[in-house]
Protein backbone atom coordinates (compact mmCIF):
# COMPACT_ATOMS: atom_id res chain seq x y z
CA UNK A 1 0.00 0.00 0.00
CA UNK A 2 1.18 3.28 -0.80
CA UNK A 3 0.37 6.90 -0.22
CA UNK A 4 0.67 9.94 -1.68
CA UNK A 5 0.36 13.29 -0.70
CA UNK A 6 -0.58 15.55 -4.02
CA UNK A 7 -1.10 19.81 -5.07
CA UNK A 8 0.61 20.85 -1.36
CA UNK A 9 -1.60 18.31 0.34
CA UNK A 10 -4.92 18.94 -1.02
CA UNK A 11 -5.32 15.60 -2.93
CA UNK A 12 -4.30 12.03 -0.73
CA UNK A 13 -3.85 9.38 -3.15
CA UNK A 14 -3.76 5.21 -1.44
CA UNK A 15 -3.14 2.69 -3.48
CA UNK A 16 -4.61 -0.66 -2.24
CA UNK A 17 -2.16 -3.76 -2.99
CA UNK A 18 -2.61 -7.17 -2.19
CA UNK A 19 -5.49 -7.76 0.40
CA UNK A 20 -7.99 -5.43 2.71
CA UNK A 21 -8.79 -7.54 5.45
CA UNK A 22 -9.66 -6.21 9.00
CA UNK A 23 -5.86 -7.24 9.72
CA UNK A 24 -4.80 -4.72 7.15
CA UNK A 25 -7.97 -2.31 7.88
CA UNK A 26 -7.01 -1.91 11.22
CA UNK A 27 -3.53 -0.58 10.68
CA UNK A 28 -3.94 1.03 7.13
CA UNK A 29 -6.40 3.32 8.43
CA UNK A 30 -4.23 4.37 11.69
CA UNK A 31 -1.73 6.05 9.13
CA UNK A 32 -4.37 7.72 6.61
CA UNK A 33 -6.37 8.97 9.61
CA UNK A 34 -3.02 10.68 10.58
CA UNK A 35 -2.24 11.40 7.28
CA UNK A 36 -5.98 13.56 6.76
CA UNK A 37 -5.89 15.02 10.27
CA UNK A 38 -2.57 16.73 9.14
CA UNK A 39 -3.38 17.89 5.69
CA UNK A 40 -6.93 18.22 5.77
CA UNK A 41 -6.88 17.15 2.32
CA UNK A 42 -10.15 18.42 0.05
CA UNK A 43 -10.49 15.19 -1.39
CA UNK A 44 -9.07 11.59 -0.75
CA UNK A 45 -8.34 9.10 -3.94
CA UNK A 46 -9.03 5.15 -3.27
CA UNK A 47 -6.81 3.32 -6.25
CA UNK A 48 -8.39 -0.47 -6.34
CA UNK A 49 -6.14 -0.81 -9.28
CA UNK A 50 -3.87 -3.55 -7.39
CA UNK A 51 -6.21 -4.89 -4.83
CA UNK A 52 -6.84 -8.42 -5.53
CA UNK A 53 -9.37 -9.35 -2.39
CA UNK A 54 -11.59 -7.05 0.24
CA UNK A 55 -14.58 -8.56 2.69
CA UNK A 56 -16.49 -6.72 4.57
CA UNK A 57 -14.10 -5.16 7.09
CA UNK A 58 -12.54 -3.64 3.33
CA UNK A 59 -16.14 -2.38 3.18
CA UNK A 60 -15.84 -0.81 6.87
CA UNK A 61 -12.70 1.11 6.40
CA UNK A 62 -14.34 2.89 3.18
CA UNK A 63 -17.70 4.17 5.55
CA UNK A 64 -15.54 4.90 8.40
CA UNK A 65 -13.02 7.30 6.15
CA UNK A 66 -16.36 8.79 4.49
CA UNK A 67 -17.21 9.46 7.55
CA UNK A 68 -14.37 11.07 8.75
CA UNK A 69 -13.81 13.22 5.42
CA UNK A 70 -17.62 13.97 5.78
CA UNK A 71 -16.79 15.78 8.79
CA UNK A 72 -14.38 18.27 7.12
CA UNK A 73 -16.17 18.45 3.98
CA UNK A 74 -13.93 16.42 2.32
CA UNK A 75 -14.55 14.23 -0.71
CA UNK A 76 -13.65 10.33 -1.47
CA UNK A 77 -12.86 9.18 -4.86
CA UNK A 78 -12.75 5.45 -5.52
CA UNK A 79 -10.92 4.65 -8.58
CA UNK A 80 -10.38 1.35 -10.60
CA UNK A 81 -13.26 -1.01 -8.71
CA UNK A 82 -13.61 -4.15 -9.97
CA UNK A 83 -17.27 -5.35 -10.67
CA UNK A 84 -16.85 -8.02 -8.16
CA UNK A 85 -16.33 -5.09 -5.47
CA UNK A 86 -19.08 -3.38 -6.73
CA UNK A 87 -21.73 -6.22 -5.97
CA UNK A 88 -20.28 -6.21 -2.05
CA UNK A 89 -20.52 -2.04 -2.01
CA UNK A 90 -24.04 -1.93 -4.02
CA UNK A 91 -24.85 -5.01 -0.81
CA UNK A 92 -23.95 -2.43 1.71
CA UNK A 93 -26.01 0.38 0.31
CA UNK A 94 -22.60 2.17 -0.15
CA UNK A 95 -23.91 3.61 -3.67
CA UNK A 96 -26.32 5.83 -1.49
CA UNK A 97 -23.49 7.72 -0.02
CA UNK A 98 -22.13 10.28 -2.08
CA UNK A 99 -19.18 8.57 -2.89
CA UNK A 100 -17.38 8.97 -6.19
CA UNK A 101 -16.70 5.91 -8.76
CA UNK A 102 -14.38 7.03 -10.72
CA UNK A 103 -13.41 4.23 -13.68
CA UNK A 104 -10.52 6.25 -14.90
CA UNK A 105 -7.22 6.48 -13.91
CA UNK A 106 -5.87 8.59 -11.63
CA UNK A 107 -3.93 11.02 -14.12
CA UNK A 108 -7.84 11.67 -15.67
CA UNK A 109 -9.02 12.07 -12.24
CA UNK A 110 -6.17 14.88 -11.58
CA UNK A 111 -7.17 16.65 -14.47
CA UNK A 112 -10.78 16.76 -13.76
CA UNK B 1 -24.14 -37.88 0.15
CA UNK B 2 -20.46 -39.25 0.57
CA UNK B 3 -17.41 -36.83 2.21
CA UNK B 4 -14.78 -37.62 -0.46
CA UNK B 5 -11.92 -35.44 1.25
CA UNK B 6 -11.55 -33.35 4.15
CA UNK B 7 -9.58 -30.98 6.35
CA UNK B 8 -9.23 -29.93 10.08
CA UNK B 9 -6.90 -26.52 10.82
CA UNK B 10 -6.73 -24.88 14.31
CA UNK B 11 -5.24 -21.73 14.66
CA UNK B 12 -5.07 -18.93 17.77
CA UNK B 13 -7.31 -15.84 16.82
CA UNK B 14 -5.00 -13.60 15.58
CA UNK B 15 -5.76 -11.08 13.13
CA UNK B 16 -2.62 -11.64 11.57
CA UNK B 17 -3.79 -15.43 10.60
CA UNK B 18 -7.15 -14.41 8.67
CA UNK B 19 -5.30 -14.26 5.58
CA UNK B 20 -3.73 -17.61 6.46
CA UNK B 21 -7.53 -19.27 7.56
CA UNK B 22 -8.15 -18.02 3.46
CA UNK B 23 -5.27 -19.24 1.80
CA UNK B 24 -5.38 -22.52 3.53
CA UNK B 25 -9.23 -23.49 2.68
CA UNK B 26 -9.07 -22.49 -0.86
CA UNK B 27 -6.06 -24.21 -1.18
CA UNK B 28 -7.88 -27.51 0.02
CA UNK B 29 -10.69 -26.90 -2.79
CA UNK B 30 -8.78 -26.18 -5.05
CA UNK B 31 -8.23 -30.35 -5.44
CA UNK B 32 -11.83 -30.22 -6.95
CA UNK B 33 -11.58 -27.48 -9.51
CA UNK B 34 -14.07 -25.10 -8.38
CA UNK B 35 -13.97 -21.59 -11.08
CA UNK B 36 -12.69 -18.91 -10.27
CA UNK B 37 -15.68 -17.73 -8.49
CA UNK B 38 -16.53 -20.11 -6.91
CA UNK B 39 -13.30 -20.08 -5.39
CA UNK B 40 -13.49 -16.05 -4.53
CA UNK B 41 -17.03 -16.76 -2.33
CA UNK B 42 -15.53 -19.24 -0.58
CA UNK B 43 -12.64 -17.04 0.25
CA UNK B 44 -14.62 -14.20 1.63
CA UNK B 45 -17.30 -16.13 3.33
CA UNK B 46 -14.84 -17.47 5.28
CA UNK B 47 -12.66 -14.51 6.06
CA UNK B 48 -15.94 -12.91 6.95
CA UNK B 49 -16.74 -16.03 9.31
CA UNK B 50 -12.90 -16.38 10.84
CA UNK B 51 -12.98 -12.51 11.23
CA UNK B 52 -16.31 -12.61 13.36
CA UNK B 53 -14.69 -15.08 15.19
CA UNK B 54 -11.35 -13.09 16.06
CA UNK B 55 -13.45 -9.71 16.54
CA UNK B 56 -16.71 -10.88 18.50
CA UNK B 57 -16.45 -14.21 19.43
CA UNK B 58 -13.14 -13.67 21.06
CA UNK B 59 -13.29 -9.81 21.08
CA UNK B 60 -9.46 -9.52 19.93
CA UNK B 61 -8.30 -11.69 23.02
CA UNK B 62 -7.00 -14.93 23.65
CA UNK B 63 -8.53 -18.43 21.89
CA UNK B 64 -8.61 -20.67 18.82
CA UNK B 65 -10.69 -21.13 16.15
CA UNK B 66 -10.90 -24.56 14.80
CA UNK B 67 -12.02 -24.95 10.91
CA UNK B 68 -13.36 -27.90 9.45
CA UNK B 69 -13.54 -28.47 5.63
CA UNK B 70 -15.40 -31.30 3.82
CA UNK B 71 -15.99 -32.12 -0.28
CA UNK B 72 -18.54 -34.59 -1.04
CA UNK B 73 -19.01 -36.51 -3.94
CA UNK B 74 -21.46 -34.72 -5.61
CA UNK B 75 -19.40 -31.68 -5.30
CA UNK B 76 -20.75 -29.81 -2.27
CA UNK B 77 -18.41 -27.88 0.17
CA UNK B 78 -19.14 -28.15 3.55
CA UNK B 79 -16.96 -25.88 5.78
CA UNK B 80 -17.63 -25.49 9.42
CA UNK B 81 -15.78 -22.42 11.58
CA UNK B 82 -15.96 -22.59 15.19
CA UNK B 83 -14.93 -20.59 18.32
CA UNK B 84 -15.17 -21.14 22.13
CA UNK B 85 -15.61 -17.71 22.66
CA UNK B 86 -18.89 -15.33 23.74
CA UNK B 87 -21.35 -17.04 21.87
CA UNK B 88 -24.69 -14.22 20.10
CA UNK B 89 -27.16 -13.14 22.15
CA UNK B 90 -29.51 -13.10 19.09
CA UNK B 91 -28.29 -15.14 16.24
CA UNK B 92 -31.24 -13.70 14.03
CA UNK B 93 -30.54 -10.05 14.75
CA UNK B 94 -26.91 -10.89 14.39
CA UNK B 95 -27.60 -11.73 10.37
CA UNK B 96 -29.56 -8.19 9.46
CA UNK B 97 -27.43 -6.53 7.46
CA UNK B 98 -26.10 -3.09 8.73
CA UNK B 99 -26.50 -4.66 12.06
CA UNK B 100 -22.79 -4.57 14.36
CA UNK B 101 -22.29 -4.52 18.34
CA UNK B 102 -18.97 -2.77 17.24
CA UNK B 103 -19.20 0.75 18.16
CA UNK B 104 -16.42 2.14 17.06
CA UNK B 105 -17.71 2.59 12.83
CA UNK B 106 -15.14 0.70 11.61
CA UNK B 107 -17.42 -2.24 10.97
CA UNK B 108 -19.86 -2.66 8.65
CA UNK B 109 -22.10 -5.14 10.12
CA UNK B 110 -22.10 -7.41 6.98
CA UNK B 111 -20.22 -10.46 7.66
CA UNK B 112 -23.67 -12.42 8.17
CA UNK B 113 -25.44 -11.04 5.06
CA UNK B 114 -22.21 -11.78 2.67
CA UNK B 115 -22.11 -15.06 3.84
CA UNK B 116 -25.42 -15.64 3.07
CA UNK B 117 -25.08 -14.18 -0.62
CA UNK B 118 -22.36 -16.16 -1.46
CA UNK B 119 -23.06 -19.60 -0.29
CA UNK B 120 -26.05 -21.64 -0.50
CA UNK B 121 -27.00 -21.99 3.02
CA UNK B 122 -25.69 -20.75 6.42
CA UNK B 123 -26.13 -22.48 9.65
CA UNK B 124 -25.42 -20.69 12.75
CA UNK B 125 -25.53 -22.53 16.30
CA UNK B 126 -24.08 -20.28 19.06
CA UNK B 127 -24.58 -21.03 23.28
CA UNK B 128 -23.58 -17.63 25.07
CA UNK B 129 -20.08 -17.88 27.10
CA UNK B 130 -19.81 -21.17 24.94
CA UNK B 131 -18.81 -20.39 21.81
CA UNK B 132 -20.44 -20.02 18.10
CA UNK B 133 -20.09 -22.75 15.09
CA UNK B 134 -21.25 -21.62 11.45
CA UNK B 135 -21.80 -23.73 8.78
CA UNK B 136 -21.19 -22.79 4.94
CA UNK B 137 -22.79 -24.61 2.19
CA UNK B 138 -22.25 -24.82 -0.92
CA UNK B 139 -22.16 -26.74 -4.23
CA UNK B 140 -20.12 -25.85 -6.78
CA UNK B 141 -20.71 -26.96 -10.61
Amino acid sequence: MSIRIDDNGSTITVKLEGELDHHVAKSLREKIDNYINIYMPKKVILDFKDLDFMDSSGIGFIMGRYKLLSEIKSKLYIINMSEDFKKVMKLAGLEKLNINLEKGSEEDENNQ
Amino acid sequence: MKIINSTKIIFTAKSENESFARMAVTAFMSTVDPTVNELCDIKTAVSEAVTNCIVHGYNEKKGDVTIYARITDKRKIIITIKDRGCGIENIEKAQEPLYTTCTTGERAGLGFALMNELCDKVVVHSVLNKGTTVTLHKQLQ
